[in-house]
């Protein structure tokens, strides 16, 4: 702490000569640096392409399976298998539903008004809870649980959209893991961390969402390749960030557009838990970037933010207790190009208001820069009150257009695994504990089974989905048959086929 | 190819007129490797499991039920490998002859001792408990606090400090070298060199390496589940699974799956057995106060088979553990110190029911079916005691 407070200081002291050297070199800003305003040719605004099949591997093919007040959403997903498409009903469900399938689908169906509602009552730690690839969920109301509204772990190519969140606890809607997602057109309040946060993930789009009331709004953290566009942030302490938070096993972020966002009054108190990454945000942040790289901040309205309109820090001043060298703690070439902002830093809080008081400032910046970093620019300058970019050079770049979205071309496609390969792994992975050539371990000797079952594969599933203890001398096998049926097959394969 | 190899298993007979230690049958090395892992054209042994269905998604291997495993420690020869089992069991790696590795790592007791701290040489107390061997082939960071990344440095630890086997390099190369059988078996596992060299460290490291990374726990209830087959838990379980990975207890945060690790260090504030001062973890070898009190996280695969828990085992039972978690941030540090916790560990208000849950779930991670044979006799003829 006390080291963070000297750093500080000795910048202040710096700064004072910047102070002096500045106004001699800035003090007539030269009009050739004024870049020709690049006109809006373009928004991202309706491109959502709404089908099912944006992000699933598997085109929705399955059966559809109802859902109706009364009956449990996850008795439904017991029953579905890939490809299917649960529609729920208005009604109100009460349950934790987790879904460790792939590609399925829930809908929920809104009738005059009246919402298929996910009621945690404060006692239900989440409400979609999912691991596998290609999950959509839309359409619901979720409210009152503790941990989160809507979390992935590992899930890739997956939707999550039209969603009303409120006061899910931790998260609203939490992706981790995963790669290629779409989170669009979800309205989320109430959330005491961030309501919308992508945990290292890769290749996702947050598109058309509005966030406010939270502590942070959205948030792009550890992750790469994410595109925050045409959100709405408002009321929340900080309303939108990307960073990096140490410690975790993904250490960095980058590759980040925050293009066309609304980012509004984001001056709510902070109600983070003690000890949370977010529990710093000083009220009154409208974007945060912190220690991430090539970060691209195009075309938002940044408006009435009380500390900064943007603040961009490195981990060593931005969270300074906490310390990981694997690590690296500075935002690099951030690009910052049009923006509207005015009226931020009305009401500047803590170490900003400090640093300001010494350029004789009461006000926050609408750009505040602080610590390492190198190689950002910034497209006008002269147009916004910044603090600590004079290292910014010129934006190389005008727009991002050319990036219409950060989602993989198709889906993430799984392992492309062989029957043989398959066999394998179930060989080695499982069989080989019991069984192995030349020698009798616990079972008998693999010579042994390719003799009894020769060209007879489906008598080695049969064996080992139901075994029969045949052998005196040795125990009963336990039964296989938690095996996939390709994996029980492929395995049989393959030790018929295997050569000592 | 492999000659040696005969399925049967053959014994060597040999003449003992030279060797001044006791003479003893020792089988030829296996030729064949462990399970889990296919014999190569090359004569070595890699890993094959299910969970390499899965993409790579990060080079971390951590992720949900079906994501790929980190980068694990293999290719080794088979033969190599059961050098490193004879040695693993072999007393005759401690200054005295009297502690082998498996005195404190015993494959009963979930390759740990059950102790709360270690006992070594001579009753010499350890400041820590002794970690699960299960999966060590697959971590970047050894030892609580992470001082060293790989097996060959870290064993160098318990066998030549005075708390623990109390040996010394040149003691153990000499009364290695003075062992016949073991002057013919390293010649086995290491064909490439003159026959008749000496035994080097080297040797024994990467033979002892090669058995503990073939240490391997991947088929349990949860891995059945995990891939697939939901009827492997049951609802209790289950309701375990969810809880564990649930933001609110937030345990796969840093138990993160399919290792149950994420590799990171983290300080979560535990206490100490009474009397004992508060261990600074990493902030020690990575001399950064901002570590004071970290651990690695330790994975959980086996955890039931491992009592009691913790760095310095102050928790005996599993119940006792999760416990923990749910009694306040930073309920356990003591006076006067300022660990800085970390952001996962909070007041999740875990009920008793839940807690019961989480250890109900805990003890889907066991599975042992790939453990290796303890040696009937090993080299030295010393007594295989622990
Ligand atoms: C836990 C140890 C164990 C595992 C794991 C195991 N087996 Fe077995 N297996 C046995 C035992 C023991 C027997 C002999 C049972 C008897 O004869 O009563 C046996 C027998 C068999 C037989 C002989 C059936 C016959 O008709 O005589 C086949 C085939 C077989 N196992 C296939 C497999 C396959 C394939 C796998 C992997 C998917 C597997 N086993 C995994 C222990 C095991
Ligand atoms: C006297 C008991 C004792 C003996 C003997 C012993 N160990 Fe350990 N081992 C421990 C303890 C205690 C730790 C944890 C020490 C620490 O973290 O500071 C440990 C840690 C380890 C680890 C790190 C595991 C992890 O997950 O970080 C490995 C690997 C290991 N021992 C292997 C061995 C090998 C190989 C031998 C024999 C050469 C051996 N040990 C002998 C007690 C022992
Ligand atoms: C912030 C990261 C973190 C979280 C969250 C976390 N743990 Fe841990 N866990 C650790 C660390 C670090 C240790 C070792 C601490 C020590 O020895 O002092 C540990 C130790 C354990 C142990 C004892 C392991 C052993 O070998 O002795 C168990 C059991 C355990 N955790 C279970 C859980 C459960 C259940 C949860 C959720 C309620 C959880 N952990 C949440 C980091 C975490």
């Amino acid at each position: 702490m006390k080291k963070t407070f000297l750093k500080i200081l000795g910048v202040v002291f710096f700064l004072a000569v910047g102070m002096f050297l500045g106004k001699h070199f800035f003090g007539v800003k030269s009009v050739e640096t004024v870049p020709m305003p690049s006109t809006i040719k373009y928004r991202n605004v309706g491109i959502s392409s709404d089908t099912t099949q944006v992000a699933q591997s598997q085109e929705f093919n399955g059966q559809i399976i109802e859902v109706k007040n009364g009956s449990s959403i996850q008795d439904a997903v017991k029953k579905a298998n890939p490809g299917d498409l649960i529609r729920v009903f208005p009604g109100t469900y009460s349950e934790n539903v987790y879904i460790d399938k792939d590609d399925i689908s829930l809908q929920g169906v809104v009738i005059n008004g009246e919402w298929p509602t996910l009621d945690g009552n404060k006692e239900i730690n989440d409400a979609f809870l999912y691991s596998g690839n290609g999950i959509l969920i839309e359409n619901f109301k979720i409210i009152n649980y503790k941990g989160n509204g809507v979390m992935g772990q590992a899930g890739n190519n997956f939707v999550i959209r039209n969603n009303w969140i409120i006061d899910t606890g931790v998260y609203g809607i939490f992706p981790q893991y995963g790669k290629n997602g779409l989170i669009e057109h979800n309205v989320l309040s109430e959330i005491e961390d961030a309501a919308i946060y992508v945990g290292m993930c890769d290749n996702v789009d947050v598109l058309h969402n509005e966030v406010f009331d939270n502590v942070a709004g959205i948030e792009i953290e550890n992750s790469r390749h994410c595109l925050v566009e045409n959100n709405y942030a408002h009321m929340n302490t900080g309303g939108i960030l990307a960073f990096v938070t140490p410690g975790l096993p993904i250490k960095t972020t980058f590759d980040v557009i925050i293009r066309n966002n609304f980012v509004v009054n984001n001056n709510h108190a902070n109600f983070g838990a003690p000890g949370s990454t977010v529990a710093g945000i000083p009220a009154g942040t409208g974007i945060l970037i912190m220690a991430a790289d090539d970060v691209i901040v195009e075309n938002n309205i940044i408006t009435g933010n009380n500390n900064t309109g943007i603040t961009i820090v490195d981990l060593a001043n931005g969270m300074p207790r906490a310390n990981d060298p694997n690590s690296e703690g500075n935002p690099d070439r951030v690009v910052i190009l049009d923006n509207i902002m005015y009226d931020n830093g009305n009401e500047p809080t803590g170490e900003i208001k400090a640093i300001m008081l010494t350029k004789l400032e009461n006000k926050g910046p609408d750009i505040f820069a602080f610590g390492g970093g190198t190689g950002s620019t910034i497209r006008d300058k002269n147009k916004y009150r910044t603090f600590g970019i004079d290292d910014y050079g010129i934006a190389q770049i005008t727009d991002t257009k050319d990036i219409p979205t950060m989602m993989t071309p198709g889906p993430v496609p799984p392992r492309s695994v062989s029957e043989q390969e398959l066999g394998e792994m179930t060989y080695y992975g499982v069989c080989a504990g019991c069984h192995a050539f030349g020698t009798r371990l616990i079972g008998p000797p693999t010579e042994i089974l390719q003799a009894i079952h020769n060209n007879n594969p489906q008598g080695i599933v049969d064996y080992i989905n139901n075994p029969k203890n045949l052998r005196e001398d040795y125990p009963e096998m336990p039964p296989q048959d938690y095996l996939s049926d390709e994996a029980k097959m492929a395995v049989a394969e393959y030790i018929l086929a295997l050569k000592e | 190819m492999y000659a040696a190899c005969l399925g049967v298993m053959v014994f060597i007979l040999y003449a003992s007129n030279v060797s001044s230690s006791p003479y003893v049958d020792v089988p030829l090395l296996n030729c064949n490797c462990p399970p889990g892992f296919k014999l190569t054209e090359d004569n070595t042994c890699i890993a094959r499991n299910l969970y390499d269905q899965y993409a790579v998604r990060n080079l971390a291997g951590v992720g949900g039920l079906k994501s790929a495993l980190p980068k694990i420690r293999d290719g080794f020869s088979p033969q190599e490998i059961d050098l490193g089992r004879y040695l693993f069991f072999d007393p005759v790696l401690s200054g005295d002859g009297t502690i082998s590795c498996a005195s404190c790592h015993d494959p009963k007791k979930g390759f740990s001792d059950g102790l709360a701290t270690s006992i070594g040489i001579d009753g010499h107390k350890a400041k820590r408990a002794a970690p699960t061997l299960w999966n060590v082939g697959y971590l970047k960071k050894l030892f609580w606090d992470g001082r060293s990344t790989n097996l060959e440095d870290q064993m160098e630890g318990p066998l030549f400090s005075e708390e623990e086997m109390g040996n010394t390099p040149e003691n153990l190369l000499s009364s290695l070298n003075g062992i016949e059988n073991y002057r013919k078996l390293f010649a086995e596992a290491f064909p490439d060199r003159n026959s008749n060299a000496k035994i080097s460290l080297d040797e024994i490291y990467t033979a002892i390496a090669a058995f503990e990374a073939s240490l391997i726990s991947l088929n349990s209830k949860y891995d059945q589940y995990a891939h697939g087959y939901h009827d492997a838990l049951n609802q209790k379980e289950i309701e375990g699974l969810n809880i564990f990975r649930s933001f609110v207890a937030r345990c796969a945060e840093c138990h993160t799956p399919p290792l149950f690790t994420n590799q990171q260090f983290a300080v979560i504030g535990t206490p100490e057995p009474d009397g004992l001062p508060l261990d600074p973890g990493a902030e020690v070898p990575f001399k950064d106060k901002s570590l004071r009190g970290a651990f690695k996280v330790p994975s959980l695969r086996n955890i039931e088979k491992t009592a009691p828990y913790m760095h310095s085992g102050r928790f005996k039972t599993l119940r006792e553990t999760v416990q923990f978690y749910t009694n306040g941030r930073g309920h356990a540090v003591p006076e006067g110190e300022d660990l800085l916790i970390h952001w996962h560990i909070w007041e999740p208000n875990l009920t008793d029911y839940e807690l019961d849950r989480l250890v109900d779930f805990l003890k889907t991670l066991t599975d042992e079916t790939f453990t290796p044979q303890v040696p009937d006799k090993v080299p030295s003829g010393l007594e295989i005691s622990f």
